[in-house]
């Protein structure tokens, strides 16, 4: 769509949205938010972009094709099980990690990188169906 | 015993390597490990001597009772031993016989396969075990049998055999079912411990009968024998290995298994014995049709089957030993025969025995190979064949009907027999297709071995019947027998009805030619036949198959939509009516004035989707339907739901209006016609009163607070989170996420897959207006 006002809005809202993405997928354990949530808010992000400016060119936005995305998350998701059967848990435990950093108290987990990988998942397949349909 | 079957899938896998690698010598490395197996079966003679046993047992499904369990006894040693003694022979004759087969890598891979699942059905004691290795034997005989899948004629007989012992095997499966549930094990030997309590299960004679449907099948027998001879597109060393000693033996391994369990009903013995003559009689028939050796051997396979079913039926002491001894017999003729069969072939170049002629002189050690194994085939002395047969005989004096078609029949393959060892190899040499040598060592060391193990046990029959026959008939009959074999028994009935047949017989082959003829211009006519049912079974299915494909699947997303909401509603409303209802009370409070004020916004909403023609609006509404929706939820604070619901209806219209403008312009409007409206307005209706119905009997019910309870307890303490939705996702439920995301990745793939297809059919034929997008290239764009 040739529209200055949506180009020049897309360019403005695409880094808030997703940061809000990132923010609603690291919060999402303790308040409303999540992996699903997150990724999609992060697909709707750039399916703004893409019809702003063009899937090619919202395409060049990601490092890697929208289905490496999807793959990686898949990979991210099974790994985050995986670690809990190599630690001789049953697959998909939750493992938790906390680092204290002075004033900072972080928690790691399988769990997150399970949430990371749902994430991806929903971003890589929602984009892999738009640019599809864009680029055909 | 596991260690055994596993070492055999283990080289399978190997194989293909190893054959690349090793080249001319690849056969007799591979022959190595079943002729180790081998020696290490026979080192277990004395395990069996008096009714012993191997048993091992690991777990594997525990929860529904499901174990690996192997048990050696008798009768499986004498197949353990069949499978690997003769798989030794057939694996170093196939290096010669493939001899620069390029699929030769292939070849071993799938033989060895085959072996190792014939291994595990004849060592298994558990039902489901040895159903998985049974259906392994139908997995691998079919691309064994389609091994030249660039011929029309391998690839029909393939899956003609697989489907006739597919079918047979789900039909046995569901008998195996019952009996483990009726019974609360799958131990094969604890079901067959007590006939009495195995016959007074519930559900005991139809799960009998599929059992024996699924032996029938698997054994060929009449009306299912057609994919037998039709196999014969296999090349022989896979015919010869078939049909000796694996593949249909299965058949009657678990007739003769089962028998202790099953032989006391009074069903049993009826079908097996009317199955095995009408065999025995079909081969017989169908025998003389044939002129190609590998067929009129297949026949030859087909009434040694029909033999070992009857006297299976038969059921006497007797009868046990009778079919041990001839299917040994059988084993160590079979496989000799067939291998020179596939010898003349390859070195003669035709297997017609109308044509083959003189080829005596040209390969001396086939020749006596042939007859050594020939003499046994036609049950004459000194072979061990002779001593199978007699016994057969002297089983079945009780049946003189049975026995009076079995004489007769044993007359034709008396001829038969002739045909295939005599008639090719005297006489002065014509014309053959490849001037005739001596097969390699290969190639004539298997089949000479069998037959000289038919000597040396006809000649010594109490040898194998101590060692073997009388552990394995043992098992077979249930209790300990114990009897003594002799080459020579005297002037028996017996002795005389073999007589009889061998005079029938050298009639029977003088008539050879005149009765081919005859019989042949006889049944030019007939078309319809157990071959005939079969292709009309198989044109029946696929016409089924389409039908339902197109009703169910029709192109017409409208339709796909309508039967499965229709269904849906279908199948509940008539869950409903049969269970009385549900209770419905109205405990719902009166609604705040913004909770009113979404409703009717999703009410004039949906009212605009089905007043809507364009579709581009319709689905715009429908947008909005799902934003009254979401806000719903958030007033009645579900704020995880409510964004999802946004999002996702968001994202349902960007992708569905890009969709949209791909179609042609006409398909922009909905024109379709009233009575299509009617039949959709139809069906939405039911749906939503379903869905009203469901969701205000659920809301009529007290909440079952146990599951929130859980949740609201453990999400923190135990999964350190605080939005229990999320927890749930990624922690509680996973496993169920995990399955989600895989689907929802699959389906993008599928869309991609499908888009980039139509792309580059579209970029074949030019379409000269080229891609429409809602978006134009913000560069100098690739695409025009």
């Amino acid at each position: 769509m040739n529209s200055l006002i949506l180009r020049t809005a897309t360019r403005l809202l695409l880094t808030v949205l997703l940061l809000f993405s990132v923010f609603l997928l690291l919060r999402g354990h303790d308040l409303p938010g999540g992996g699903f949530i997150g990724g999609l808010v992060g697909a709707s992000a750039l399916a703004l972009y893409a019809i702003a400016f063009g899937p090619t060119a919202a395409g060049r936005l990601l490092p890697i094709s929208s289905r490496t995305l999807m793959g990686a998350g898949l990979v991210a998701a099974v790994l985050a099980g995986l670690l809990a059967a190599l630690a001789g848990r049953p697959f998909l435990t939750g493992l938790w990690w906390t680092f204290d950093l002075g004033d900072l108290n972080v928690k790691l987990s399988t769990v997150l990188l399970f949430d990371v990988g749902v994430y991806l998942v929903v971003v890589g397949t929602i984009l892999t169906m738009l640019f599809a349909l864009e680029e055909h | 015993m596991l260690t055994a079957v596993l070492a055999i899938f283990a080289t399978a896998f190997l194989a293909p390597t190893l054959t690349s690698r090793l080249k001319r010598s690849a056969g007799w490395v591979l022959a190595l490990l079943p002729g180790g197996l081998t020696a290490w079966f026979l080192s277990h003679l004395a395990t069996v001597d008096g009714g012993g046993a191997l048993v091992q047992v690991l777990p594997w499904l525990p929860q529904l009772g499901v174990e690996l369990a192997f048990r050696l006894d008798g009768l499986s040693l004498a197949f353990a031993l069949m499978i690997t003694g003769i798989g030794t022979a057939i694996v170093i004759y196939a290096g010669g016989y493939l001899h620069g087969d390029r699929q030769l890598p292939r070849f071993y891979l799938l033989l060895l396969a085959f072996m190792g699942a014939m291994l595990g059905v004849v060592l298994a004691d558990d039902l489901v075990t040895l159903f998985v290795f049974w259906e392994l034997t139908s997995f691998t005989s079919y691309f064994l049998i389609g091994y030249s899948h660039e011929a029309e004629e391998s690839r029909d007989s393939a899956l003609q055999a697989v489907m006739i012992t597919g079918s047979g095997g789900l039909a046995m499966l569901a008998g195996f079912l019952i009996l483990g549930h009726g019974a609360g094990t799958f131990r094969i030997s604890e079901l067959l411990a007590d006939p009495a309590a195995l016959q007074a299960l519930p559900g005991f004679l139809p799960a009998m009968l599929l059992v024996i449907l699924g032996a029938l099948t698997k054994s060929a027998q009449f009306p299912f024998h057609v994919w037998l001879p039709n196999a014969m597109a296999a090349p022989t060393p896979v015919s010869a290995y078939l049909h000796s000693a694996t593949m249909v033996k299965a058949g009657v391994y678990l007739l003769a298994r089962t028998q202790p369990g099953f032989g006391e009903h009074p069903w049993f013995a009826p079908i097996l014995i009317s199955a095995g003559v009408a065999t025995v009689l079909t081969a017989a028939a169908l025998s003389l049709l044939q002129r190609d050796i590998k067929r009129l051997l297949a026949y030859s396979t087909l009434y040694a089957l029909g033999i070992l079913t009857l006297l299976i039926g038969v059921g006497t002491p007797l009868a046990a030993e009778a079919m041990v001894v001839y299917m040994l017999a059988h084993a160590l003729y079979k496989a000799p025969l067939f291998m020179v069969a596939g010898s003349v072939d390859h070195e003669a170049g035709s297997r017609d025995v109308t044509v083959l002629r003189g080829l005596g002189r040209a390969m001396p050690v086939t020749w006596a190979v042939a007859l050594a194994a020939g003499v046994s085939a036609a049950g004459l002395i000194p072979m061990l064949g002779f001593v199978g047969k007699e016994l057969a005989y002297e089983a079945l004096l009780s049946h003189p009907l049975p026995l009076a078609g079995l004489v007769a029949a044993s007359a034709v393959m008396f001829a038969l027999t002739v045909m295939v060892v005599l008639k090719p190899f005297v006489g002065r040499k014509t014309q053959a297709p490849k001037a005739p040598h001596e097969a390699p060592l290969s190639m004539w060391l298997g089949p000479a071995v069998l037959a000289v193990l038919g000597l040396t046990f006809g000649l010594l029959p109490d040898t194998l019947g101590q060692g073997l026959a009388v552990p394995a008939a043992s098992t077979v009959f249930g209790a300990p027998l114990d009897f003594y074999l002799a080459l020579w028994h005297g002037l028996t009935p017996a002795l005389w009805l073999t007589l009889a047949t061998v005079a029938l017989g050298i009639g029977t082959s003088f008539a050879w030619r005149s009765l081919h003829q005859w019989l042949s211009e006889g049944t030019k006519e007939v078309r319809f036949g157990p071959a005939g049912a079969y292709a009309a079974w198989l044109t029946g299915i696929k016409g089924v198959a389409a039908w339902q494909t197109r009703i169910l699947q029709s192109d017409d997303l409208r339709n796909h939509l309508l039967i499965i909401l229709g269904f849906a509603v279908g199948i509940s409303g008539f869950a409903l009516l049969v269970t009385g209802g549900v209770p419905l009370a109205w405990t719902m409070e009166r609604g705040q004035p913004h909770e009113v004020a979404f409703l009717v916004l999703v009410a004039v909403a949906a009212l605009g989707v089905v007043r809507a023609r364009s579709r581009l609006v319709a689905i715009t509404s429908l947008g909005v339907v799902g934003f009254g929706i979401a806000l719903i939820f958030i007033s009645f604070s579900a704020p995880d739901l409510a964004i999802t619901q946004f999002l996702v209806e968001t994202l349902i219209v960007i992708i569905v209006a890009l969709v949209l403008v791909r179609l042609p312009r006409s398909l922009l409007r909905d024109e379709s016609g009233g009575r299509h409206r009617a039949m959709s307005a139809f069906v939405a209706v039911a749906a939503g009163l379903l869905i009203t119905t469901l969701l205000w009997s659920v809301t009529s019910t007290p909440l079952d607070r146990t599951i929130p309870a859980f949740f609201e307890a453990t999400s923190y303490p135990e999964a350190f989170g605080k939005n229990i939705v999320n927890v749930i996702l990624v922690d509680f439920r996973a496993l169920d996420t995990l399955g989600e995301i895989v689907v929802l990745a699959v389906a993008a793939s599928g869309v991609y897959a499908l888009l980039r297809h139509l792309r580059s059919n579209r970029q074949l034929e030019e379409d000269p207006d080229g891609p429409r997008g809602l978006a134009p290239e913000a560069t100098d764009g690739s695409g025009s």
